[in-house]
């Protein structure tokens, strides 16, 4: 109940906030009768009309994770940017130890095997998109191995 | 006859040996992809988009790899089905229903063989009707202009949030969050900037694979992080696999009416191939004088489900080759591979690119006869693989899906995108509100605002011409008529387990 309201709130803020920016862009010397704006406006209304309807008739409490389980999947998101960051200096196989291990560790808390599949799923996949694929992946971080 | 020279050019395409080997892969790790639960058909080939385009595929080697994972998949999803009681995609799950219980009675083997030759037969029904009915449709679809396509965009939101989904407001809403991100970067007709905020990255607007792959694939992960993989594949056996003629010939007639309803299903948009393997076990159910052994491990009930959710992916193709609109998840995928390739599918795309179609629909039937071997004498191998823990499964996909993004973008932004999605895409789930239209949303966004924006530079601004065509009206009728009617026949529809006990 509550989640499905406050959800209906959030995306009316956000349909707002969406109707507006669309508002502030800029007009062309380029006119057609629709115009960049009315589109976006009328996407935006229907969203406010769903989420009143969420508001209105919410559907019943989705399974939500316990708080640990939020934890993880934080720690898991975290990685995830860290990796998006990481890839294109650090080379691949480095970060991808890292991320798939750790991963692997949230999946099945064995710190054995998630290292085993960090190590596994970081040589493996590299060999296969390098050698298999074709891809210019680079291995390790430029100027350290060429 | 114009058929039998177009097949000729189609075979003289998927005949070569590069492409025969592409459906070969293609059709292996598509029986895969299915069988693993957590693993759709949709996120499936999601992943491998990025992956195809970057070795340079042409479009068509690259379009017949995917549909042959395509096809793979709707085999696959059966053999956990069966094994396991876990659908391995979201269609197999009305094989679990009789599937499961053969599989406790000792004979699994025999629902496998059964269930890949319904499937082969689903398949293979499909395809030629496929051969035989997209031309027919791409001559019509000639007659569509701009105020008819944005009627059929509408359609297709509307059939599919309604149909797909438990609350047509959050179907809608899924719709609407997929069509405002398509209006992120520059504006088609205008030229100018829209929701980029200054942010040299979304000029040229969010990349529809990144937000695939991350809703499909990353978000996956999110979920199996919150079950702890407890689906995994534990004590999969199976000993022996025999061909049980007796009852595949007691099942010709089944296979044969499953294949019709599933067909039919997967032509009409956003219905799809869970909507085909859900109709033609009930409606089988409805014909059959053993009702009762529904739900026990009745073979028949195992083919039907089958025969039509393969029938319902082969029918799923046509309007998305002849109109440019998917019926399904997984067709809106292979939209999103045929809009990267530069092709734009619709009527002209049959006589402009008669080898692509027909390259398509040869090796669609190539792809049949190999799934047929690998899924019934080669079952087993595939079983085998079902024990993947999904500790490694799980971030290999993630891997897979950075690896590709990046090949194709070489982008961190794109990346981060990709990550904010899967975060967005498993809420999302959690809340209740379905996927596909949001993917759908993005992929035709800027196709629905530019007919609508042709409609009315060719009226002059009146809105009414929106409707001044019987084809157009005929499509708003259907469109409110898909989206209202499934409230009505909630009770009836997108509740298979309870349709078991009455």
């Amino acid at each position: 109940m509550a989640s499905d309201r406050i959800f209906g709130l959030v995306m009316i803020l956000m349909a707002l906030a969406y109707i507006a920016s669309a508002f502030q862009i800029q007009t062309s010397f380029l006119a057609d009768p629709v115009g960049s704006k009315t589109f976006p406006v009328a996407v935006g209304i229907v969203v406010i009309l769903c989420g009143l309807v969420f508001m209105v008739k919410p559907d019943g409490e989705p399974e939500w994770p316990d708080l640990r389980t939020w934890g993880r999947l934080a720690f898991a998101v975290a990685v995830l940017v860290a990796y998006s960051y990481a890839l294109k200096p650090m080379g691949f196989l480095v970060p991808t130890v890292f991320t798939a291990g750790l991963l692997a560790y949230q999946i099945t808390p064995k710190p054995a095997a998630a290292v085993m599949a960090g190590f596994g799923l970081s040589v493996g996949l590299f060999i296969v998109f390098r050698y298999g694929l074709g891809l210019g992946l680079q291995p390790f971080p430029k100027g350290l191995l060429g | 006859m114009d058929l039998f020279s177009n097949l000729a050019l189609g075979f003289s395409v998927a005949l070569s040996p590069f492409t025969l080997m592409l459906a070969i892969v293609g059709c292996f790790l598509g029986t895969i992809i299915g069988a693993l639960p957590g693993l759709g058909p949709s996120n499936g080939v999601a992943i491998l988009i990025p992956l195809a385009f970057t070795m340079g595929l042409d479009a068509t080697s690259a379009l017949v790899l995917l549909t042959s994972v395509y096809y793979g998949a709707m085999y696959g999803g059966r053999i956990s089905s069966i094994l396991l009681n876990i659908p391995g995609d979201e269609p197999a799950m009305m094989t679990c229903l009789d599937g499961y219980p053969m599989a406790q009675q000792g004979k699994a083997g025999e629902a496998l063989v059964l269930s890949g030759v319904a499937s082969f037969v689903g398949a293979m029904f499909a395809t030629i009707g496929l051969m035989l009915l997209a031309p027919l449709l791409a001559r019509v679809a000639y007659l569509f202009g701009p105020a008819e396509y944005f009627a059929l965009y509408l359609l297709a939101f509307c059939t599919l949030g309604g149909i797909a989904s438990k609350n047509q407001a959050k179907a809608a809403l899924a719709a609407c969050i997929g069509l405002a991100i398509a209006m992120i970067g520059l504006d088609n007709t205008s030229g100018m900037p829209r929701f980029t905020y200054g942010n040299l990255h979304l000029m040229d607007g969010i990349d529809f694979l990144v937000a695939i792959v991350g809703l499909f694939a990353i978000a996956e992960v999110f979920v199996f992080i919150e079950s702890h993989g407890r689906d995994s594949a534990v004590g999969v056996k199976l000993e022996k696999v025999i061909i049980p003629w007796k009852t595949i010939a007691g099942s010709t007639w089944t296979m044969l009416r499953s294949s019709v309803i599933g067909f039919i299903a997967g032509i009409l948009p956003g219905a799809g191939a869970s909507l085909g393997s859900f109709l033609a076990y009930m409606g089988e159910r409805a014909v059959s004088k053993d009702k009762e052994t529904f739900g026990t491990g009745n073979p028949r009930a195992v083919a039907a489900p089958e025969a039509g959710n393969n029938s319902a992916a082969g029918g799923a193709l046509i309007p998305m080759l002849t109109l440019g609109v998917p019926g399904s998840g997984t067709t809106a995928v292979l939209l999103a591979l045929l809009l990267t390739l530069n092709i734009t599918p619709g009527p002209t795309l049959f006589t402009d690119r008669p080898e692509v179609v027909w390259g398509l629909i040869a090796s669609l039937i190539i792809a049949n006869f190999v799934l047929l071997i690998m899924n019934v004498p080669m079952v087993k191998i595939f079983v085998k693989i079902l024990s993947v823990p999904p500790m490694l499964l799980l971030p290999g996909v993630t891997m897979v899906s950075f690896v590709g993004i990046y090949s194709l973008t070489g982008s961190y932004f794109d990346l981060l995108l990709m990550v904010a999605f899967g975060v967005g895409g498993y809420l999302l789930r959690k809340l209740g509100v379905p996927l596909v239209p949001i993917i759908l949303g993005i992929l035709l966004g800027n196709y629905m605002e530019d007919a609508l924006r042709r409609a009315m530079v060719l009226s002059n601004g009146d809105w009414s011409f929106l409707f001044s065509s019987y084809i157009a009206i005929g499509l708003w009728i259907a469109a409110i008529g898909g989206f209202v009617a499934p409230i009505f026949l909630r009770g009836l529809f997108a509740r298979p387990k309870a349709g078991l006990t009455d």
